[in-house]
């Protein structure tokens, strides 16, 4: 159990500072035996979370992302790399001697105990001075809005009042990084998006560090200030809600967060910064390329476009903008919006969405030839992960 | 109609048990008490006299017998509860999918009758039976040394008779601690010992509490394990009450006897269910 200085990783542009990051995987691999098969449920993970950030593992169920943080945690030892926290290295380390909270997907709360015990018991193993302990659980029962309810059990309470209690058992003990397994898979809609600003609060409030596990990607583009995309055990992207968004670097990511079109085209111009790229007759998508991306002429690419960021016309557009001439299939009328549902000549389905701000009629109706464009800026190449 | 019927239908789900309860518990319960006041023999016939001094009698003549039983009641339970706690924790945190297993491999013996495995135990541990026997003959133990005939193997029979009813409400109060719940008692710096006491214990403490009451009650009353392995100085009162009834037909002695046991074991019971049976007793546990 040597705990090893370790120098922190330096290429995480999203990190604030230079602090050392609040926690660190680096190779981080995880298998597991079954039926004399060994499975990654992790496959190789590299990540830096700075202190204070708000960081969300977001990924469909069997991604990697539980186990990842129960690696954190320490409930489970990493097959292959390192776990380090502050800088050290924490292989080895039970999970009731790393400094880090979680809450538990399920709350997990001590049924026995009143709120206000099950609040103290981290504080009760660390031998706080019992007015301490008094003066901390009734300051955070406050933070989460449970005062006056020391005495209930937990059986007592509602689903969201649980929730709280569960958060407030974490953070009552100051740890360094609170982790979060779905805390609020078991809310249902309004408690959840109550709770999802409650608890940003809370974290601005406290200003721990919060990793947080969801296959929620509203949840995940609401609360984070970096999220990594998980799949398959791999992280697929790291980066802002809005880089991830807008940018989204493979096409799991595409399709996992938002809404995405996805089209195919061939380079007609290569280069380095930008690309020309024809999509079916008279399809020509202008691309800009991100940083070391260069493509050839003649390679077959795909790039996705988001749906708000499309025009829809009848009339041919500026030859500044990409371009691609379809046939609306299908017109679906949603109040603030209509999306639109085109079948481009170069073969691909792609959804339109256009704000009904202006429009007091459709832009097109269905059966109707039109142009598709958008700025260069809005499509991007797909890479595949490393 | 329907109205009536869906009304009705709780007490007629419990009628056939009710029924069965008021007939063959009550009514027998009631008698006994009426015969536990009676005068006479098996000769003249019994007359109900309201004769208390029956229990006085029985308090006079068998007092020790029943404190007797009471104490073997209460270190074969703790026996129980010594050998069946870890091994209904193992089974419920340890045997995998291999659980069910576990529990019917415990409860094979039982699918022999109670009396005859209490006879098997009088053949392994007579003095000169398979297990003493060896040791006699090569000078391992001192000429007088028997189990047979001592407290200890009534103890011991009754501990092994009774172990299921133990492991069992155990097993499954151990089995439906959420795994999650001892995680997080480590998440929160608990060591093992800390999350064994903390969390598991209380938890499993129902079941616990079940078991003693499953335990305690039938090893006060029971009369096979002293008559079979007791011998003539280690009798307990259920052996007495048999005697007093089936050999010396002194049925108002041996109900005021029943019922004074009977009366025992509630005061004890109660005594104890106030004492731990309640949700502050794991709160307790816990803090």
């Amino acid at each position: 159990m040597t705990e090893t200085q370790h120098a922190p990783l330096r290429d995480d542009p999203g990190r604030a500072g230079d602090a050392v990051p609040a926690i660190e995987l680096a190779g981080v691999r995880k298998e597991y035996h079954a039926h004399g098969e060994t499975v990654p449920a992790v496959r190789k993970v590299d990540l830096a979370i700075g202190q204070g950030e708000f960081f969300s593992l977001l990924g469909p169920s069997g991604c990697g992302k539980t186990t990842t943080m129960r690696m954190i945690a320490g409930f489970e030892e990493p097959t292959a790399g390192e776990v380090y926290l502050h800088g050290e290295s924490v292989t080895g380390v039970p999970a009731n001697r790393r400094d880090v909270n979680m809450v538990f997907q399920s709350y997990a709360l001590f049924p026995h105990m009143s709120v206000f015990e099950n609040v103290a018991f981290g504080l009760r193993r660390r031998r706080t001075p019992k007015a301490e302990i008094a003066e901390r659980v009734a300051a955070m029962l406050e933070i989460v809005d449970l005062a006056g309810r020391e005495k209930r059990r937990p059986a007592e309470l509602s689903g969201g009042q649980q929730q709280r209690v569960a958060l407030a058992r974490a953070l009552v003990n100051r740890p360094r990084a609170l982790l979060l397994d779905e805390p609020l898979g078991a809310l249902d809609l309004k408690l959840r998006q109550a709770m999802q600003v409650e608890l940003k609060r809370i974290q601005r409030e406290v200003g721990i560090t919060f990793v947080y596990v969801t296959h929620d990607q509203g949840e995940a583009l609401t609360m984070s200030d970096r999220i990594a995309v998980m799949n398959d055990g791999l992280v697929e992207q790291l980066g802002s809600p809005r880089e991830i968004y807008e940018r989204p670097a493979t096409k799991f990511v595409a399709g996992f967060i938002g809404t995405s079109n996805l089209l195919g085209g061939e380079a007609v111009e290569g280069g380095a910064g930008q690309a020309v790229l024809r999509h079916g007759d008279g399809g020509r998508i202008v691309a800009l390329l991100g940083d070391g991306r260069s493509v050839t002429a003649g390679d077959a690419v795909e790039l996705t476009v988001r749906p708000e960021k499309m025009q829809i016309t009848a009339d041919r557009p500026d030859d500044g903008l990409s371009r691609v001439p379809g046939r609306v299939s299908e017109v679906v009328y949603l109040g603030t919006s209509t999306n639109y549902n085109v079948t481009t000549d170069g073969g691909a389905e792609v959804v339109v969405f256009v704000q009904n701000a202006m429009n007091a009629e459709d832009v097109a109706r269905r059966g109707d030839r039109v142009w598709l464009s958008w700025e260069p800026q809005h499509s991007y190449l797909l890479g595949s992960p490393e | 109609m329907a109205r009536l019927r869906k009304a009705l239908t709780p007490y007629l789900m419990i009628l056939p048990g009710g029924l069965w309860m008021a007939v063959f518990f009550v009514v027998p319960l009631v008698f006994m008490l009426s015969v536990s006041l009676m005068t006479g023999n098996i000769i003249d016939g019994f007359k109900q006299t309201w004769h208390w001094q029956n229990y006085a009698d029985g308090f006079h003549t068998y007092g020790d017998k029943l404190v007797r039983s009471l104490w073997y009641g209460l270190l074969a339970t703790v026996a129980c509860i010594a050998l069946a706690y870890p091994a209904a924790y193992w089974i419920a945190f340890k045997g995998g999918r291999r659980k069910s297993t576990y529990l019917f491999l415990l409860l094979l013996p039982f699918f022999v009758s109670f009396v005859l495995r209490t006879l098997a135990w009088k053949l392994v541990l007579t003095d000169n039976g398979p297990l003493l026997g060896p040791l006699r003959s090569h000078g391992l133990l001192p000429k007088d040394f028997h189990i047979l005939d001592s407290g200890f193997a009534v103890v011991s029979g009754l501990t092994y008779n009774f172990l299921p009813f133990m492991v069992l409400p155990i097993y499954v109060a151990l089995e439906r601690i959420d795994y999650r719940v001892i995680e997080a008692s480590y998440d929160l710096y608990a060591g093992r010992t800390q999350a064994f006491l903390r969390v598991v214990l209380p938890l499993s403490l129902p079941g616990v509490f079940a078991g003693v009451i499953m335990t305690f009650v039938p090893v006060a009353s029971d009369y096979v394990n002293s008559e079979v392995l007791g011998g003539p100085n280690n009798v307990m009162i259920g052996h007495i009450i048999r005697t007093e009834y089936f050999d010396n037909s002194s049925y108002a002695l041996a109900s005021a006897l029943s019922f004074s046991l009977m009366a025992l074991l509630l005061v004890g019971i109660f005594a104890y269910a106030r004492a731990l049976g309640t949700e502050d007793v794991l709160e307790a546990a816990g803090r």
